[in-house]
């Protein structure tokens, strides 16, 4: 799986000045890069430059439209959380990672006797039965490896906005 | 829910990668989608007005830029509005989730470095009087190709 090989993480200035500048989405003009070039002091061409590298060493998963799965319908949102079998976590997670329906998979620790859970897997679907006929099809795929599941569902979301890099005071709770 | 005409719906099925970094990427999309520029812009400004695409532009890995950190919380239900209203003053914090069970409180915290974070939850457990439980990732298995719609 790709996105496992070990990857360099390091990113220097010029790459943390850009994707600042882009965090909230590129401009709708013509010509992004090039406002975003006039917003860094850096050239267009040094830009689009960084954002290739950075998209070639998987520092950026993907460029394009990034949608608003709530908006489009998918309000059950249950994240499955899974007490795995250390020893199968990685193979599980290659296969739950690429399911269709799962939007973030990830390995977290346990934090006992509170949290047994050590693998979630993010689901997205229209309806809470949607939601529990998928975490069905994880459970068929994981098999023993899990000693127990549950899923959590969000009766409320209470803030949602993407990554800020820089304190931004105005932020309120009613985004 | 919003409803989208078919247009839209190409549009956000065909393009959650692979935008293009040329000079004129939005040129690039309109050829594909057989319309033009402008109405490539106009579609991606409606539906980013309409809540339904949050941006056009880099999905950043985690913890590359940032350190950030899943942080649940165990809130008696009557504080819980309290205690999230505490939560959500953080700049920093991302998303918050109220969630049934005994973890009640769900929030992400991303912040330029681990020190800031650790700063920003020790407010929020001085802030509250609640502790918070750390659950950072340890490994990302999700191949973010998009959603398909």
């Amino acid at each position: 799986m790709t996105q496992m090989k070990k990857r360099s993480n390091r990113i220097d200035a010029t790459d943390r000045l850009i994707i600042t500048a882009t965090q909230h989405g590129l401009p709708l003009l013509a010509r992004p890069y090039d406002e975003i070039a006039r917003q860094t002091g850096l050239s267009a061409q040094l830009v689009k430059q960084r954002m290739s590298a950075m998209l070639e060493n998987g520092i950026i998963r993907r460029m394009g439209a990034v949608p608003n799965h709530y908006r489009l319908g998918y309000r059950a949102n249950g994240m499955s959380v899974w007490d795995m079998e250390e020893a199968r976590i990685d193979d599980i997670g290659g296969l739950v990672g690429g399911l269709y329906f799962v939007s973030h998979c990830y390995q977290r620790p346990r934090c006992l006797p509170l949290w047994p859970y050590n693998f979630f897997a993010m689901v997205h679907a229209r309806s809470k039965r949607e939601v529990e006929a998928k975490v069905a099809r994880i459970a068929h795929l994981v098999g023993e490896a899990s000693r127990s599941h549950t899923i959590l569902y969000s009766s409320k979301i209470l803030k949602k906005t993407g990554i800020r890099l820089k304190e931004r005071r105005e932020e309120t709770c009613s985004d | 829910m919003q409803t989208l005409n078919e247009m839209e719906k190409k549009l956000i099925n065909g393009w959650q990668k692979g935008f293009p970094l040329t000079k004129r990427p939005y040129a690039k999309m309109a050829a594909d989608l057989q319309i033009s520029e402008a109405q490539v812009i106009e579609l991606l400004a409606s539906l980013k007005e309409r809540g339904i695409l949050s941006r056009v532009g880099a999905v950043v890995r985690p913890n590359t830029v940032a350190a950030s950190s899943l942080v649940a919380m165990n809130i008696e239900p009557d504080e819980l509005d309290y205690v999230a209203g505490i939560v959500c003053a953080e700049p920093q914090v991302n998303h918050n989730y109220e969630r049934e069970g005994e973890l009640n409180l769900w929030f992400v915290v991303a912040a330029p470095s681990l020190e800031e974070l650790h700063v920003i939850l020790a407010r929020i457990e001085k802030r509250s009087g609640y502790k918070t439980i750390k659950l950072p990732l340890t490994k990302a298995y999700h191949i973010d190709l998009g959603f398909q719609i």
